[in-house]
């Protein structure tokens, strides 16, 4: 019998166009998206050189970070902004690339379209010039982040050339204590192992916890692998996977939908795999997780205090909480619970799917954002805007004072017009707490929607489990 | 790309760790449709207050550290977003060389995309640089990428590790897009063979 391998191992060893004599890889790439912000130097570069793309077909393009979430009809304001949509526009049409536009209900933010059209499937390798496509490893598929160098690669060769990552194994064991969510687990296993713990690796989620997600809380935990430093994070496709899928409109088609899912059936990894790395975390530990300083490792409990630089385990480490506590405008050893915020964000790669609002939308129910407070929600995609609203979530949110937005990155990043002011304290659902990151001088702190909910209404950081 | 062979430059020291992304080049840079001027943008938020006065003491702008083409940081250096502006940033102000304990994967490769070679060394190694970068506009630090050395101020000798394929594309400043289109006949077949076990994967 052959050597087990992992989900990995596999979908690498099919994608393997070849291996030069000193171990270089060129892999295949099936599926390419692109945004407006890491593709223009691409598609220059293959105008300069005079290349066409080899597979329009297996590209799909959307902007995303630059779009404006309010009313749309008078266009993007902002010259550069404008500028960046219209050339991935203009750039689609020449060389044949699948577009949504801005009207287009299908438009959304890169991650969150993908999956839904039926773009993404198990067993694939997906790349986007983009570090959170990693999201896609929720499906089974190889989805990694890529430069715009590698972006113009894939574009005209439709392969990269990769060195394989090493195998890690998070076991998220046993059951999900009520309140806690896909993006609490996440974010307590960065907080484990660090951002720079999975560097070099990719890493496969397993366990309970893991599987008893649904696909939607899936892709959460997958998003921010990135943010433990790994390529790639995975999970094995299994019948919840099949069943989100199954009728979306890119999916196999009806004759070829049986032979799919045989084949996906045979990707989970086989028994007795090896990994280079594991990490088990108990689910029945994980609490409500908050960020308190400005690297996503920088997580506590949400019934925790603020920690102490000098308990600092080294001199850089303590250096760079002292700078946090610094930038955060927070003292050692506040209950992160009293901590009151400005604005409230929900929304992004990370957290912006229908589960995600109606996560939300169960704390909103009855209550109102609180004075001061200023909440705003950004649906994942037009597709979702328009789901949530079927449902009614919209008039929960806005009875309850939520600014009900267009859908886009946002104030993930703030490169379009929503952004924190200097000093103004978040709630955010998005994946990046970095200083400056959702406006120069804001402050950000990390959580779940929900928690990000009842620190709309509460106008602080609080428990949600003492709300629901 | 333009070839890395030899480089004998000042060396800047950056004692931060976890240097993201955001913090090479916020995002307000990334609008441009352009790999060159971005050099405006490198460190903004370290350089300039937020009316855009320039702060003084950051350490590229100090006089002994202007001409500085090496920068040595602390672990986990490029961590976060996967823009290419960074590394073109630093380029673009003049640097070929950051030595560090440890890069994020996204940002170590578009380095060599860029001519930039990315060094990883123990702690300890990156430490002895560090205090020998603190010295200013003397500590002169020579790089031998055939050799695979470091040679610091004093003439101490370090060795580095790099990948054989990495390193020849940047001794010869390769065209990595070039070089793939030579597979071509591989790549067909490779697709042929996927069709056939695979049709779902082709429109
Ligand atoms: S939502 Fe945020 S993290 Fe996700 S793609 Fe947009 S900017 Fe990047």
């Amino acid at each position: 019998m052959s050597q087990p391998k992992t989900l990995f191992d596999k979908i690498w060893a099919t994608h393997l166009v070849n291996v030069q004599d000193d171990g270089t890889c060129l892999i295949y790439i099936d599926r390419h998206l692109v945004h407006e912000v890491t593709s223009p130097q691409a598609f220059e570069g293959l105008r300069v050189a005079g290349r066409g793309l080899r597979r329009p077909d297996a590209t799909l393009a959307v902007a995303d970070h630059n779009v404006p979430t309010s009313d749309r009809s008078k266009g993007i304001d902002d010259d550069e902004s404008r500028i960046q949509v219209e050339t991935l526009a203009k750039n689609c049409a020449d060389f044949g690339v699948p577009f949504f536009a801005m009207e287009d209900i299908r438009q959304g933010i890169v991650h969150i379209i993908g999956p839904e059209q039926g773009f993404t499937l198990p067993g694939m390798t997906i790349v986007c010039g983009d570090s959170h496509t990693s999201t896609h490893g929720a499906f089974g598929a190889l989805a990694f982040g890529i430069g715009t160098s590698e972006v113009e690669h894939v574009l005209a060769t439709q392969t990269l050339i990769q060195n394989p990552a090493k195998n890690m194994r998070i076991s998220v064991d046993g059951e999900r204590p009520l309140g806690t969510t896909a993006k609490d687990l996440i974010l307590a296993i960065i907080a484990k192992i660090g951002t720079a713990g999975g560097t070099g690796h990719v890493i496969e989620y397993v366990g309970e916890a893991i599987r008893a997600l649904t696909m939607e809380g899936r892709m959460t935990v997958c998003n921010m692998s990135i943010e433990a430093g790994a390529r790639a994070g995975l999970i094995a496709p299994d019948e919840a996977t099949f069943a989100y899928l199954a009728g979306r409109p890119l999916v196999p088609k009806a004759g070829q939908w049986e032979q799919a899912v045989t084949y996906w059936r045979s990707l989970p990894s086989d028994e007795g795999a090896r990994y280079d790395k594991e990490v088990i975390l108990p689910a029945s530990e994980v609490e409500p997780q908050v960020s308190w300083g400005t690297s996503p490792e920088d997580v506590i409990p949400v019934s925790g205090r603020v920690p102490d630089p000098s308990d600092a385990p080294n001199d850089d480490k303590r250096k760079a909480m002292e700078r946090s506590l610094d930038y955060m405008d927070l003292s050692a050893g506040t209950p992160i619970a009293e901590v009151s915020v400005d604005k409230v964000f929900i929304g992004s790669c990370t957290n912006g799917r229908i589960e995600d609002l109606r996560e939300v939308a169960a704390v909103a129910k009855g209550r109102h954002v609180a004075d001061k407070v200023y909440a705003m929600i950004v649906p994942g995609s037009g597709l979702v805007k328009h789901q949530a609203e079927e449902e009614g979530l919209d008039r929960i949110f806005t009875e309850a004072g939520f600014d009900w937005r267009e859908p886009g990155c946002s104030m993930c990043l703030a490169m379009n017009a929503d952004r924190l002011e200097p000093g103004e304290r978040c709630a955010s659902t998005s994946n990046r707490n970095f200083e400056g990151r959702q406006g120069r001088g804001g402050r950000t702190h990390l959580m779940s929607p929900a928690m990000a909910a009842a620190a709309a209404v509460a106008g602080h950081i609080s428990d949600v489990r003492e709300l629901v | 790309m333009e070839k890395f062979t030899k480089l004998r430059a000042v060396a800047a020291p950056l004692p931060m760790v976890n240097v993201d992304t955001d913090k090479i080049i916020p995002k307000q840079f990334l609008k441009t449709i352009k790999r060159t001027g971005l050099s405006k943008g490198l460190f903004y938020d370290l350089r300039f207050d937020e009316a855009g006065r320039p702060k003084a003491g950051f350490v590229l702008d100090q006089p002994a550290y202007r001409e500085a083409r090496i920068l040595i940081a602390g672990a986990n250096f490029g961590c976060g977003s996967s823009r290419e502006h960074a590394p073109w940033a630093l380029l673009d102000f003049g640097i070929r060389c950051v030595i560090a304990p440890s890069f994020a994967d996204i940002f170590y490769n578009n380095c060599f995309k860029n001519g930039i070679l990315p060094i990883a060394l123990p702690p300890a190694q990156v430490d002895l640089l560090m205090d020998d970068a603190e010295r200013g506009s003397n500590a002169v630090v020579s790089v031998d990428l055939e050799s695979q050395t470091i040679t610091g101020p004093d003439g101490g000798e370090l060795r580095f590790e790099i990948d054989p394929f990495r390193k020849n594309c940047l001794l010869n400043g390769l065209d990595d897009i070039a070089l793939t289109l030579e597979k071509q006949a591989a790549i067909d077949g490779f697709e042929d063979s996927q069709r056939a076990s695979q049709p779902w994967l082709y429109a």
